[in-house]
């Protein structure tokens, strides 16, 4: 990896309509961007999704990826929050090889993370684990000698700490656009 | 009273005001095609190949400035239409795509002439919509002609099942508004970017100005023109923005970059300002882009933000509409001279003059052009195809006013001068339209001379016939070691013949003295005419800046001792 390329963390508010996903997958191969992880779920506010984007490159590309996501017609508005205060979390499963002997390490790590064990089988564990993408790459790595037989990370979710709604260098939402978004919510 | 999907979307383009439409009907869309005669307001042309259809819509939105409307079928139709879409899209070109889609309980189920045409037009779009129910027909028209013709312009395609043209009824509702809270193109743009620029422009000592298509699309040439007078300073179009400023105004150096005239780019070259218009710094205007323009500072107007720092850093980035970004700008500019920059760009020219054609035994395609010019004094508007008469159309045609050289400028589809022509003309039934066509393009896109004689629509065809794709044959002949394998072309039809089995008078040209006749002949018979120039096969365009490289390694022509 070029040495200035760094993960940068976008925050998409986007329309939730059929092919939005699409449109969005297909600029990034178009123009040749890397997605390292993405996440989409609904936002507070219905009809409208938010989706978590890490992309890779440099200060210009990311620059290039944030107007050409906002560029979309369907894309509401998009941060990059990589240089604000935020809280980003992630969610994986892991399911791991757990015999008689191994059960009572593998659960005294669980703990230490905080995690949770979902699931017990003869002869395995589902572990559920929240947290920052390190966390979880820790935790992957101590379990990692006993036999990883699943992992399913769901990439990186992000939200600016404080009072903004996730609009940086900018207003927070006025009344107007808010009351906008909301009636597009509710048409659809 | 509720009507058919087919109904409300006839109703929403007269909404539009849409006078034109130019199509090919097949299964999926005729439903649309069944009620079209019920609304003589809106002229449907029919072509030969959907190619013709969104390219003679292209041709009419850039002689009118008006969104083009164009329609096919489902499957083969619409894919056919995929050159032209790609085409406008890359030209920002505001053209508005109605396509019938196999009825929605066959969607996905690989059904006869099913595609996706939504999918496959995704990234040659500005955007797309597959319509599912009759009553968001209406909607999705306005907002398609609305996304069009706006901010940066483009091509926006609307998919419309069968079913939902023909059996599905709803009230005809107009909206009084677009509700498109994630679009809003920028106006003018910010005091602080203004005053940068404005600065820049006040300290610049060698400045030129890159006129883009976006002077045209925003016309902006009253502005330009002021501007360029104001503080003195030449121009130099991009191929798309040639007519944004007069070719005979002294200020104009001419097109700059891989074809264009070498003072031009050699003043590009020393400038230490660009105030770049609309333009997108195309890979042929910069050639090796760290080689590109080492003195300059750049300020660049662009009303897409993406295209600010994308291919080269702007030192002030203006991000608004130009005719906007100008009327902010101008009274921050203050009047110059630049009486020392003015003598240099002469010396530059006069050193490497531009125009110059040769005296020759054969027939040249720069005197055809040159000829053509005279004869439509730069009044005519020139739809070209690709390629070295392309070229040779932007380096020696002149004109006068804006949207007169309409030309496939970043796709370069091969074949646009028929069909681009057809609609040009039919958006502007007041001028005279020339085809500039290759003998290569021209056989892409001919089986449409039939459209120009049903609908007597009447252009003027010259084919510039050197019985080989020569632009490529110029290639092979500089880079690969004149292996022209595969350029030339031994099998083309008798042209004048061709003219004549569709019923147009056709004349054929290979001499120098029977140019201006055969032109003034067409010129005076009504309706289409064409005329087969041969010209000297062999014949390189030049200048040239091989692709890739920058203005030190430009190959010139050595002035000819006579001259035409």
């Amino acid at each position: 990896m070029n040495p200035n390329e760094e993960h940068h963390t976008l925050v998409a508010l986007v329309e939730d309509r059929p092919g939005v996903l699409t449109r969005i997958a297909s600029m990034f191969r178009r123009r040749g961007f890397n997605i390292a992880s993405l996440a989409v779920g609904k936002s507070e506010q219905p009809g409208l999704s938010r989706m978590t984007f890490v992309v890779t490159g440099d200060e210009d590309t990311v620059s290039q990826v944030t107007k050409q996501l906002d560029k979309l017609i369907e894309v509401i508005r998009v941060s990059n929050i990589s240089s604000e205060e935020m809280v980003a979390r992630e969610l994986a499963l892991v399911k791991v090889r757990a015999t008689a002997d191994s059960r009572a390490e593998i659960i005294q790590i669980v703990n230490l993370f905080r995690a949770g064990i979902v699931d017990v089988g003869a002869q395995s564990m589902v572990i559920e684990v929240t947290g920052e993408e390190d966390k979880i790459s820790a935790l992957h790595d101590l379990l990692e000698p006993f036999g990883i037989i699943e992992m399913l990370r769901t990439g990186v979710v992000a939200m600016v700490r404080g009072q903004s709604n996730g609009r940086v260098n900018d207003d927070v939402g006025s009344a107007a656009e808010l009351t906008q978004l909301k009636t597009i919510g509710e048409k659809r | 009273m509720e009507i058919t999907g087919a109904e409300i979307v006839c109703e929403s383009l007269l909404k539009e005001g849409v006078d034109v439409m130019f199509g090919l009907p097949g299964g999926a869309v005729l439903p649309l095609y069944g009620v079209l005669s019920g609304y003589p307001g809106i002229r449907h042309v029919l072509v030969r190949h959907e190619q013709a259809a969104i390219m003679a819509a292209d041709g009419y939105a850039r002689a009118t400035g008006r969104v083009g409307v164009c329609t096919a079928t489902s499957g083969p139709g619409a894919t056919n239409l995929v050159t032209g879409i790609a085409g406008a899209m890359m030209d920002s070109i505001p053209v508005v795509i109605i396509t019938g889609q196999v009825p929605r309980a066959a969607i996905g189920r690989d059904a006869f002439q099913e595609t996706d045409v939504t999918g496959i037009t995704l990234p040659i779009t500005k955007h797309s919509y597959l319509v599912m129910q009759a009553e968001d027909i209406a909607p999705a028209i306005k907002e398609a002609f609305h996304i069009a013709r706006t901010g940066r312009p483009g091509p926006v395609l609307v998919d419309i099942p069968k079913d939902v043209l023909l059996d599905e009824r709803a009230e005809f509702v107009w909206p009084d508004q677009v509700n498109l809270p994630g679009y809003s193109p920028p106006g003018e743009a910010a005091p602080d970017q203004i005053a940068r620029a404005a600065e820049l422009i006040n300290q610049a000592q060698r400045p030129v100005i890159f006129a883009g298509h976006g002077v045209l699309i925003s016309h902006a040439y009253e502005e330009l023109a002021q501007l360029a007078e104001k503080a003195q300073i030449p121009v130099a179009p991009t191929l798309l923005g040639i007519g944004s400023f007069p070719t005979d105004h002294y200020l104009n150096m001419g097109m700059s970059g891989m074809h264009g005239w070498a003072h031009s780019s050699l003043a590009i070259d020393e400038a230490d300002l660009l105030i770049s218009l609309g333009m997108r710094f195309d890979d042929r205007i910069t050639g090796r882009i760290k080689d590109f323009a080492p003195n300059a500072k750049i300020v660049h107007v662009d009303v897409d933000p993406s295209e600010i720092d994308k291919n080269v850093r702007a030192t002030a980035p203006v991000v608004g509409n130009v005719k906007q970004v100008l009327r902010q700008l101008l009274p921050l500019v203050e009047s110059n001279v630049h009486m020392d920059w003015l003598r240099r760009v002469d010396a530059l020219r006069s050193e490497h003059p531009p125009m110059l054609i040769r005296q020759t035994d054969g027939l040249l395609p720069q005197f055809v052009l040159r000829s053509l010019t005279e004869a439509t004094q730069g009044r005519a508007i020139i739809v070209t195809g690709v390629g070295q008469h392309q070229m040779w159309a932007a380096q020696f045609c002149a004109f006068a006013e804006p949207n007169t050289l309409i030309t496939s400028g970043g796709l370069g589809s091969m074949g646009y001068e028929v069909p681009g022509a057809l609609g040009a003309k039919m958006g502007r039934p007041d001028k005279t339209v020339w085809s500039i066509a290759g003998d290569g393009g021209f056989q892409m896109t001919m089986c449409d001379l039939a459209t120009a004689v049903e609908n007597n629509i009447d252009v003027k065809f010259a084919i510039f016939n050197n019985g080989s794709l020569g632009m490529v044959h110029q290639w092979q002949d500089l880079f690969y070691d004149k292996d022209y394998f595969a350029t030339v072309y031994s099998g083309n039809p008798d042209f004048v013949k061709l003219a004549e089995a569709y019923g147009i008078p056709g004349v054929r040209v290979t001499a120098k003295d029977q140019v201006a006749g055969a032109i003034q002949q067409a010129m005076e018979t009504p309706g289409p005419a064409v005329i087969d120039f041969i010209v000297t096969p062999e014949e390189n365009v030049y200048p040239m800046i091989p692709a890739g490289e920058s203005v030190n390694e430009m190959m010139e022509e050595p002035i000819p001792e006579s001259i035409e």
